[in-house]
């Protein structure tokens, strides 16, 4: 593949180290910042607005289009904030650890120019706790690039001054939903906060404030170097740009790879996953990360982007696939995942702290062969009673997407369950009920 | 107006509200937790689930939080739609996994907005079927109780205590379904209004410890309609009885001046009625510390003996209701009737009327909505202790008004919080020593009380260069008066707040003068507001007493609810009594002026009688019994007309009721005639029927004295009021002033005030209760005052002695109550680390206070706060003598 | 009290926010990383430099999961259990651990060398099943290769 068309990852060192900052700047970098520091805030909205860029945080929101609430000019309020959100802890996802690691200058290039867009002065890298070393390569990047001048004043020659600053969080899911990890940055409780008023104009320390996934971040100096209309093209179907996909589970080859938007699913499994281990056959998968619905075999045509998942009946989310086999239990994994989630509400709104919760006792119920044909009812009622808009956030609502599609897709296995009054999966030579078993 | 359509019903509604706002101010039964009327919306618990649609064709909706969701124009929503009906069914039954279901023993059973909910969605069938969590409670003090177990995580707690209190000693601990309420570790909750969390809290989590001794159901007890006596705010309450036992106070709605809440002297003071210290039989004194019981009659024929012979004078007292202390000086004659306050006191209250007759005093609402604020010598958290609660919040207002462009409701809590942060309007305070609203302040200024009167005229003279001139001033203080003049000028709702706490005339002088230069320059919403010490305190200066001092000489004296000694100095007192004088006590507790006394009359408590009391606004405000005095016991007034009676005194003998005695008062006093309407009188009826004081589920009606007599005695007569001790009488809405407590059909906790207002947080229906006594007269504004103190000369070993106020212990009543009294300090003599120093002391301490050339020992503390040159004492414990403060007086390292 | 160390990166870290608590969890941390645990004495330490209550800062630190307010081990073991080492079969981890060190979740072992904890997914679901030691992430475990990596930590 042509280098361009791997933007994000071209230039990683083989050998897994950081690319330095005159590394960096070899391959090309900073000149996306020096290119937009010509533009004007309103210029570089437009073109990411018309380059097609979505958020790559899960919910693919337009870019640009979140830009343009952000009030601009001498009368809006001051400091104006931008959040990296590096928090990464949707179970499965592993993608931004990739672009951390490996590219940190060019997370700081995106932050740059996303500030240079709301005209943000202060800027922070809410990074996951337990991403060590990205945290020490990022404060390595930081160092440098504060010593080469790119940050804290009047920087490449233009009236251009941001700070950076790396927060490494002390971990919750909620700090990566971004009004929580607004509270967060506050040193508070990572509570979601009510929208609207959304933070481009009421966030950080009541300022107005953008937070942006990494990924999404890191798309930027592409866009200002080589133009909207190249990244528009880069895309296979619907969506622009390319994507880190990832798949994790019983596939051959689990890892993670640049490729065009849109590339369709069974590729990602045969081509770059290597499909799955010998003597496996794929149930089912989660296209991307753990709060996005079931999508099974017959979808293996779908392109990889926000728009044509959905149609499929889910979310493309972060686009790191969580392949679920023949051989492990449906049940016992959305026992799993429906744990994690009830762990990790934040307590706050009734129908996430109550109903995960229970979903999940019903869960293991179910793998302990105590599971009832009502249990049936309580969970798809605890689906509903989850729906977006019912809480105050989109975790509880993520939370049963898993749940709501194994129920339609693995109802056999959970019939199995109440009939056999055991896991069906446990026990047997190759089975595998997973981590309880 | 906004019209919505509820379930195609069009309703006009307040377009600047939110859906559940309007449905319930409507009438709507839409259940709720999380949001609270002066809390606002957080949409945490997500309960007032509604259907919206989108317009007249869209019959599949989406479910929206109404207290989330603003109104607009023309929407369409539904209550009864059965997606949401379900969805509020399921909340409950979320709540309800790990909720315990001890209502039998739990203290909020059959008040419990949960239990409410619980059947308003009909959620009735458990199908959560595994364990739940359990908590540890901890001890948070002898006011408040904790059973963690009953919690439903509506947050409300946290949010009350917290962002509306300002309590940082609670908070909510852990994650998920494992949230924790409470304190870092077991401890008295600091905050003086942790009492709330009891009816905030919509489920058992947080109840009243004291009412826990003596424990009965909310439908058991017998309510009146009253008003709190342990301060001059005038907070409206409903006292509750049952088998003679004061049990409870909860708070009763009035949207001028508690609305929600109480303090929590005025919530747990109420235990002195129960006090072993009660008077309850008429006494004569025949020898030093003996007494001979006397039966009702011949006590009022001594006394009546006594007031036929002529040569008697009267002290009334700012504790005594209106009515009582009028009874006084009729028996008596004005010329013969005294303040029972000290000359410096009444002088001030006098003043303080003249100001409410120039400018109406604010409400508390008033002060809420303050965008700038200077408190000028008063501790008001520890003398007016609600009024803080309001001033806390109206350090909001500024940074409120500034978030109107980002189109933020106020009622959207947190979002208006998080966007205003910390930002905080203009509050100055400048006290003698530290204050518990330092912690809101922009700047405080800690000085003798003569130097913060200087600071406040410095302040009206920066505003209006007609008002005098301050000589001498230190440029930081001028500086200071600067930015507090600038910070009042350029707000719209200036507020000035001061008070009687230093007894100082010229404090109140320069924050009259303040308030009159800010309406001189056309700022029309500038208030003043002084908070005045006891409930009655205004009234009493209404009677036009004359002063204490002058009470001399008569042969006999008849003091009302009113223990001199804390009223004038120990030797003074005893000169008064000395020799053969007859001192005719009345009063509901014992104290060291009734063990003087000649003759004891026991006088019904506050919540056994009826009667007036005037607040610092020159509100009236009645307050009625919640069971008849026990036994000999009766009210003050009738002892007094009783005495009247024997003494052949026409005027009085024919009052059978209190509105015979208020028809005298209005006929003698005409200026006070509007207390008449202070409440509809007596024989108000509603329907021909009177108002209940019992819900209608009191139970044991029949049996509660079937120890005596197995034949249901009939209800006690009460010629007084319109209320009724019983559970007959009219069901439907009494008039506001009437109304003994809060309960409307599916609402049982004190939520059900929802049903009694015309708008949420609004009015009452029927209009506050309550008159103004002092309606500015129309004439000018009056002149600046121009009596401007001398800078503080010091003395030479000598100190400034101050009071110092606590809001457990400087009020008396209060005192006898257990659990205020374990939070009441010990006496103590307090310095500022350098003045401790200088005379080589060290806190805890004994030190000899020279006082009038008697010693007293006290142990010493450092309050770092406290100005050079200043010491301070506890105002008001019975351990420390009556002292006329401030004072100079020397200090001494002391023996033992 | 606090190190004369640990007072200075907290105060460093107080100028990158405009409020003084805001600063709360990154001293938090820090106090954590050289003292492994936050004890209620550490905690007031840092509530007293940050102008904070207990209650406030507790509020903050029984929030997050990665700030401990019990005492842990020498060397604390996180270890991942969500969904795709999970499906790879985490438990055998699990099980290893609790065979050979006789501790499961939330336990420290009698000499205090290991503590374990559960971990949400940490990121590697390509080198699932794996765990984190202290600052180090170990990948594609198995009990052979878990047992190596134990010796290494003394
Ligand atoms: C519970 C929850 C957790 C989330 N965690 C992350 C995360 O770790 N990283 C991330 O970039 N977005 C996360 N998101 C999405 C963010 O809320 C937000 O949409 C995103 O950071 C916006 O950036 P983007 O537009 O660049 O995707 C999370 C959302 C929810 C509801
Ligand atoms: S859905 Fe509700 S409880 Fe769950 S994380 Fe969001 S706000 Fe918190
Ligand atoms: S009352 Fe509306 S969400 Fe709680």
């Amino acid at each position: 593949m042509h280098p361009d068309q791997r933007p994000l990852t071209r230039d990683l060192r083989p050998d897994g180290e950081a690319l330095s900052l005159p590394g960096y700047e070899r391959a090309g970098g900073y000149q996306g910042i020096r290119q937009a520091l010509r533009l004007a805030p309103q210029e570089i909205i437009q073109l990411v607005t018309r380059s097609g860029l979505r958020g790559r945080g899960g919910a693919g929101f337009p870019t640009g289009q979140k830009w343009s609430f952000v009030p601009l000019g001498p009368a809006a309020p001051r400091p104006k904030y931008l959040a990296a959100n590096a928090d990464e802890m949707e179970p499965g996802t592993f993608k931004d650890r990739l672009l951390l690691e490996a590219t940190p200058h060019q997370l700081l290039e995106g932050m740059m120019i996303a500030a240079r867009a709301i005209e943000a002065e202060i800027a922070y890298v809410f990074l996951r706790g337990e991403y060590v070393l990205a945290a020490q390569r990022i404060q390595r990047a930081l160092a440098e690039a504060y010593a080469a001048g790119y940050l804290g004043g009047h920087s490449f020659g233009a009236d251009f001054s941001l700070q950076i600053y790396l927060h490494t969080s002390a971990g919750r899911y909620m700090c990566g939903e971004e009004t929580g990890l607004l509270n967060a940055l506050e040193g508070k409780r990572a509570n979601p906060r009510a929208k609207p008023p959304y933070p481009q104009t009421s966030g950080l320390f009541g300022k107005p404030t953008i937070v942006q996934n990494v990924e999404t971040l890191c798309c930027l100096p592409h866009i200002v170097n080589h133009g909207a209309e190249w990244f528009r093209s880069l895309g296979l179907a619907a969506d622009a740009g390319t994507k880190l996909y990832g798949a994790s589970g019983k596939v051959k080859r689990p890892g993670l790879w640049e490729l065009p938007m849109g590339t369709p699913l069974g590729v990602l499994l045969e081509e770059h996953a290597g499909g799955m281990r010998d003597g496996l056959k794929l149930r089912g998968l989660l296209p991307g990360g753990a709060s996005t619905d079931f999508l099974t075999p017959r979808h293996l045509d779908v392109p990889m982007d926000f728009t044509n998942v959905e149609k499929a009946g889910s979310r493309l989310g972060t686009g790191t696939m969580i392949i679920l086999d023949d051989r492990t239990c449906p049940v016992g994994m959305v026992w799993n995942l429906e744990d994690f989630f009830a762990q990790e509400s934040c307590g706050w709104c009734t129908p996430c702290w109550s109903g995960l919760r229970w979903a999940e006792r019903i869960l293991a119920a179910f793998e302990r062969g105590q599971g009832a044909e009502s249990d049936l009812e309580k969970l798809d009622w605890i689906v509903k009673f989850c729906a977006p808009g019912n809480t105050f956030c989109a975790l509880a609502p993520g939370a049963v997407e898993p749940l709501s599609s194994a129920l339609r897709y693995f109802h056999d296995d959970f019939l199995a369950h109440i009939r056999e009054r055991r896991c069906p999966y446990r026990g047997g030579s190759n089975g595998n009920a997973g981590g309880e078993s | 107006m906004a019209t919505i359509y509820v379930d195609d019903r069009p309703c006009r509604v307040d377009p600047q509200q939110n859906l559940l706002h309007v449905c319930l101010s409507l009438g709507f039964n839409l259940p709720y937790f999380c949001w609270h009327p002066a809390l606002g919306s957080v949409g945490a618990c997500r309960q007032c689930a509604v259907k919206l649609f989108r317009d007249a064709h869209d019959r599949r909706g989406k479910l929206v939080m109404a207290c989330m969701t603003p109104v607009a124009d023309g929407a369409r929503i539904s209550l009864a739609d059965p997606d949401a009906l379900a969805f509020r069914a399921g909340i409950i039954e979320g709540m309800m996994h790990n909720h315990p279901h001890d209502c039998p023993v739990c203290d909020e059973g059959g008040e419990c907005h949960l239990q409410d909910m619980t059947v308003m969605t009909g959620h009735d069938y458990r199908r959560y079927s595994f364990p739940k969590r359990t908590f540890r409670n901890q001890y948070l003090g002898p006011l408040v109780n904790h059973e963690m177990n009953r919690c439903i995580q509506c947050y409300r707690c946290v949010r009350f205590y917290r962002e509306y209190a300002g309590g940082r000693d609670f908070n909510v601990f852990g994650i998920r379904n494992l949230v924790y309420f409470g304190r870092y570790q077991d401890g008295v909750l600091e905050n003086e209004f942790a009492g709330n969390l009891d009816e905030v809290c919509p489920t058992g989590v947080f109840t009243d410890a004291t009412h826990k001794r003596h424990y009965t159901r909310k439908w058991d007890l017998q309510f009146a309609p009253s008003i709190c006596i342990h301060c001059g705010v005038g907070c409206n309450l409903s006292p509750g009885e049952r088998y003679g036992l004061l049990r409870r106070i909860v708070n009763r709605y009035h949207q001028d001046l508690n609305s929600y809440f109480l303090c929590d002297r005025g919530r747990y003071g109420y235990e002195f009625v129960n006090s072993e210290s009660r008077l309850r039989q008429a006494r004569l004194g025949i020898a030093a510390g003996k007494w001979q019981s006397l039966a009702a009659q011949p006590a009022a024929a001594w006394l009546g003996k006594l007031l036929a012979a002529g040569d008697v004078i009267g002290i009334g007292s700012p504790r005594a209701s209106l009515e009582a202390n009028y009874a006084l000086r009729l028996a008596v004659g004005p010329r013969r009737f005294f303040a029972g306050v000290s000359d410096v006191e009444l002088r001030l209250l006098r003043l303080a009327a003249d100001l409410l007759r120039r400018q109406p005093a604010p409400t508390l609402r008033e002060m809420e909505s303050a965008d700038a604020v200077l408190v000028l010598g008063e501790d008001v958290t520890n003398t007016a202790p609600r009024m803080a609660l309001s001033l806390r919040q109206a350090v909001r207002q500024q940074p409120l008004a500034e978030l109107e462009p980002l189109k933020i409701p106020v009622w959207l809590d947190h979002a208006a919080r998080e966007a205003a942060q910390e930002r905080r309007g203009p509050f100055y305070i400048a006290t003698p020593a530290a204050t518990r609203l330092d912690d809101i302040a922009a700047e405080t200024w800690h000085a003798a009380p003569g130097e913060l009167a200087r600071l406040g005229f410095a302040v009206a003279r920066v505003l209006d260069e007609s008002a005098p001139a301050v000589a001498d001033l230190p440029p930081p203080v001028q500086a200071l008066a600067g930015r507090i003049a600038a910070a009042l000028s350029s707000a719209r709702r200036p507020l000035v707040v001061s008070g009687l706490a230093c007894r100082s005339a010229a404090l109140l002088e320069a924050s009259a003068n303040i308030a009159l230069a800010l309406r001189r320059s056309r700022q029309d919403h500038a208030r003043l507001a002084i908070a005045v010490p006891e409930a009655n305190s205004l009234g009493l200066a209404l009677l036009d007493p004359r002063p204490l001092s002058e009470a001399a000489g008569a042969e006999a004296l008849i003091v009302l609810e009113n223990d001199l000694y804390r009223r004038a100095s120990a030797s003074w007192v005893d000169e008064l009594l000395a020799g053969e004088r007859r001192l005719i006590a009345l009063d509901c507790l014992e104290h060291p002026t009734t063990r003087r006394a000649s003759l004891v009359l026991p006088a019904a408590a506050w919540s056994e009688d009826e009667g007036t009391f005037v607040n610092y606004e020159g509100r009236a405000q009645r307050y009625f019994a919640a069971c008849p005095p026990p036994g000999e016991i009766q009210s003050s007034w009738r002892w007094l007309r009783d005495a009247m009676r024997e003494a052949g005194r026409e005027a009085a003998a024919g009052w059978q009721s209190l509105d015979d005695l208020l028809a005298g008062l209005a006929r003698d006093l005409p200026a006070l005639a509007p207390v008449l309407n202070a409440a509809p009188p007596a024989d108000f009826r509603m329907a021909g029927a009177r108002i209940p004081r019992q819900p209608h589920r009191y139970s044991g009606r029949t049996a509660i004295l079937a120890n005596l007599d197995v034949s249901e005695p009939p209800p006690p007569p009460d010629p007084d009021s319109p209320l009724a001790y019983s559970m007959e009488g009219n069901p439907d809405q009494p008039p506001a002033a009437l109304l003994p407590f809060a309960w409307a059909p599916g609402w049982n906790s004190y939520q059900a005030w929802n049903k009694f207002q015309e708008e949420i947080y609004g009015p009452l229906r029927g209009g506050n209760p309550g008159v103004l006594l002092l309606a500015p007269e129309p004439r000018p504004a009056g002149d600046f005052f121009r009596n401007v103190p001398p800078p503080l000369a010091g003395r030479d070993g000598e100190w400034l002695l101050l009071p110092l106020y606590h809001i457990f212990g400087s009020e008396m009543l209060s005192r006898y109550a257990p659990a205020i009294r374990q939070l009441s300090p010990a006496p103590y003599l307090a310095l500022s680390a350098a003045d401790a120093g200088s005379l080589g002391l060290h806190a805890g301490e004994n030190v000899a206070l020279w006082l009038d050339g008697r010693a007293i020992t006290l142990s010493l503390k450092i309050r770092p706060d406290l100005p050079p040159g200043c010491a301070g004492v506890p105002a008001g414990l019975e351990a420390l003598p009556a002292l006329e403060l401030p004072a100079w007086s020397r200090i001494e390292r002391g023996h033992g | 009290m606090l190190s004369a160390d640990e007072r200075r990166e907290i105060e460093a870290e107080i100028p990158r926010y405009p409020q003084r608590q805001a600063a709360c969890i990154d001293a938090l941390k820090i106090v954590q990383r050289r003292r492994g645990w936050i004890s209620d004495e550490s905690l007031r330490d840092i509530a007293e430099l940050l102008g904070m209550t207990l209650d406030e800062l507790d509020a903050v630190a029984t929030f997050y999961n990665l700030i401990y307010r019990h005492p842990v081990g020498r060397h604390v073991i996180l270890l991942c259990n969500s969904v795709s080492c999970w499906i790879v079969g985490y438990s055998r981890l699990r099980e290893h651990l609790r065979r050979r060190l006789g501790i499961d979740f939330g336990e420290t072992t009698p000499d205090r060398r290991f503590t374990l904890l559960p971990i949400v997914c940490l990121g590697a679901c390509d080198h699932a099943p794996v765990l984190m030691i202290d600052q180090d992430l170990h990948r594609d475990l198995d009990p052979a290769g878990l047992e190596r990596v134990l010796e290494s930590y003394r």
